[in-house]
């Protein structure tokens, strides 16, 4: 039997009965649906923190007190909490070949208002002039603190976007006076819009000079991490081993249970992207588990259709037909279903994953593995779900087969 | 042609033990015309069944054109039925789906046989069976059951074998449409000389064939030529 007389046959069945092969396939178009969209949505969060990490920078070390292990629970663990480092671990990493600029920070949390009134409760960081380089940020009027600044203990603030605009509305903040913690500040810059990287927002954020944070909000000299801007991407890794060594000497403290963490950008990364492959193994999982129902009602429908047509069945045989033409017979129409009800699906899933990103404000990326995987699962589907139909099938006694009423 | 030796069949059910053939011994020339007659229950569709090469003996052998077929595996003897036999059988089974002409070709699509070459035979064997071209595109519900079942004796003819073999052809069908379909039968072993073997419990059917193999319970008690034979169409030119 040709190739082409068996998919002719095949599809000659599946649209004698169009409501019942209409509602099989609409089964497996769910599945495989499901299925793509779900991968493409992982897909597309992978893709958008790795643009949101390499906005930050690729070339990023940030020292944290305390132990964190990224790749094994949340990433703040411990933050805050530990006090270790300060001023003189900044100027030990300056001292080390490959760094190219250091920005140490604190950073709390504070109610802060306006001098129209409104407030607003907000990140508030006491940095040096060296965050505007190592953070990757721009100031988008105004002016960023200097020595000056560092060194006067100021009382001067600049503001992330979102704060401004949470206190200000559409007026110039420049000049304007500000409350946090009850200590007045002048604004002297507004920085420019980054957009939110998943786990912290730059553009809602408040900065004062690193001393005045120090001396006035917080009279504590402990720093809450040190960034660290490595000369070249390639030099992260070295540079990692570099400041542990020296931040273990500074502290004498013993290697195996330093009191700070040094994780470099690519490293949060991996961790985000641990963290949403399993989310996207979980979700695919759940939507496979619908593409299963959907093989078992192919199956359902192909255990019908060999017991409605066993008296064919018999006269196939009768005229010639081997057992493995009957089982191929079959076999092919469980793969015709699937395969329709996979193109289908695959189509269904890019609309959904399309209309996902338009409208939910979720990045997704339909990836060309996801569009294999789901019709390499669907082809599965066809054979695995239809074979033992075509197997009763092909095994049908002949004349048996031909005696069925 | 055909040759049977000592055929037994046996059916085992559970504990029960069946006889539905014994010893049976008979030979089938080519281009005879033959009926196989019995009571229900006698072993007369076992027997075609084992000539037919559907199922195989417990015991003795069964030689086609001097091939013992008693003991082939089941796609060997699937082989067989494509090339050697065609059938006819008392509900037609003609497919639902297909038109009259794609019934016909059906057995050349197990051959392998291309669509052309598939549709001038088909042609050829609705012409030779005398089945009117005008309902060549019509599905097997449009006809009536004697165009039916002359669709499936074209069907039966398209691959030219060797025996036609009807078990009950004219069972579903009125006196006048079974001798219609009777008719094609004795035209068919007359012009073309095709081996027929029809299977029956009806007298006056079985007196359309030559010879008559009488069979009861299993066992072939009589052998004989038709005196008295109905030839419906007396103008056929006789191959014989």
């Amino acid at each position: 039997m040709k190739i082409y007389d068996l998919f002719k046959e095949a599809l000659r069945s599946v649209l004698s009965n169009k409501l019942r092969s209409g509602l099989t396939i609409l089964g497996i178009i769910i599945g495989i649906s499901a299925v793509i969209s779900m991968l493409s949505i992982g897909e597309g969060a992978k893709r958008q923190l790795a643009q949101s990490i390499e906005s930050l920078g690729s070339n990023i070390l940030t020292v944290f007190p305390g132990i964190i292990q990224p790749g094994r629970g949340i990433v703040s663990a411990g933050r805050g909490t530990a006090q270790s480092l300060k001023m003189k671990d900044v100027e030990a990493i300056k001292k080390i070949d490959g760094v190219k600029a250091v920005s140490p920070e604190i950073i709390r949390r504070f109610q802060i208002i306006s001098s129209a009134g409104k407030n607003t409760n907000s990140s508030v960081l006491g940095v040096m002039p060296e965050y505007l380089e190592v953070r990757n940020s721009k100031i988008q009027s105004g002016r960023f603190f200097q020595e000056g600044d560092i060194k006067g203990i100021s009382r001067n603030a600049v503001l992330g976007p979102t704060v401004a605009q949470d206190l200000f509305g559409e007026e110039d903040p420049i000049g304007k006076t500000i409350r946090i913690n009850k200590v007045s500040f002048k604004v002297i810059g507004v920085l420019e819009p980054k957009g939110s990287v998943g786990f912290m927002n730059p553009d809602e954020v408040v900065l004062i000079p690193l001393t005045t944070m120090q001396k006035i909000l917080t009279g504590s000299e402990y720093l809450s991490q040190i960034a660290v801007q490595a000369q070249s991407s390639d030099l992260v890794e070295p540079l990692k081993e570099e400041i542990t060594k020296v931040l273990i000497k500074e502290h004498r403290v013993s290697p195996d249970n330093p009191d700070f963490s040094v994780i470099a950008s690519q490293e949060f990364l991996n961790t985000f992207n641990a963290l949403i492959n399993t989310m996207t193994i979980f979700l695919a999982s759940i939507a496979a588990i619908s593409l299963l129902v959907g093989g078992i009602g192919i199956m359902n429908m192909m255990l019908t259709s060999v017991t409605e047509r066993t008296k064919e069945i018999g006269l196939r045989k009768a005229i010639g037909a081997k057992n493995k033409e009957i089982l191929l017979q079959f076999l092919i129409e469980s793969l015709v279903l699937t395969l329709i009800g996979g193109l289908l699906g695959i189509i269904l899933g890019i609309l959904i994953s399309i209309v996902v990103s338009k409208f939910a404000n979720i990045t997704s990326q339909v990836s060309i593995f996801s569009i294999i995987l789901a019709f390499g699962f669907s082809s599965a589907v066809g054979i695995i779900f239809g074979y033992w139909p075509a197997k009763k099938a092909a095994n049908l006694d002949p004349i048996t087969a031909l005696r069925y009423e | 042609m055909i040759k049977l030796e000592k055929i037994t069949k046996i059916y085992k059910n559970s504990e029960i033990e069946t006889i539905a053939l014994k010893n049976i011994d008979l030979e089938i020339k080519e281009r005879e015309f033959v009926a196989i007659m019995g009571p229900s229950g006698s072993g007369k569709s076992t027997l075609m069944h084992i000539i037919g090469c559907l199922d195989k003996p417990t015991s003795g052998k069964y030689y086609l054109q001097n091939q013992d077929v008693s003991k082939l595996s089941d796609d060997e003897l699937a082989e067989i039925r494509k090339n050697k036999i065609g059938f006819v059988f008392q509900a037609f089974n003609l497919l639902p789906r297909m038109k009259v002409i794609e019934q016909v070709e059906l057995p050349l699509v197990y051959s392998g046989i291309g669509y052309k070459e598939r549709r001038e035979r088909a042609i050829k064997a609705l012409r030779d069976s005398g089945f009117p071209e005008k309902f060549w595109e019509y599905y097997p519900n449009q006809l009536s059951g004697g165009m039916q079942q002359r669709v499936a004796i074209a069907r039966a003819l398209v691959n030219d074998p060797l025996i036609i073999l009807a078990d009950e052809p004219t069972g579903n069908l009125d006196t006048k449409t079974g001798e219609i379909v009777l008719d094609t039968f004795q035209r068919l072993n007359f012009e073309f000389g095709k081996t027929i073997v029809v299977v029956t419990h009806e007298e006056y059917v079985a007196k359309h064939a030559e010879r008559i193999i009488l069979i009861k319970d299993g066992e072939l008690i009589d052998d004989y030529k038709v005196k008295d034979r109905i030839i419906i169409n007396h103008n056929y030119h006789t191959l014989k």
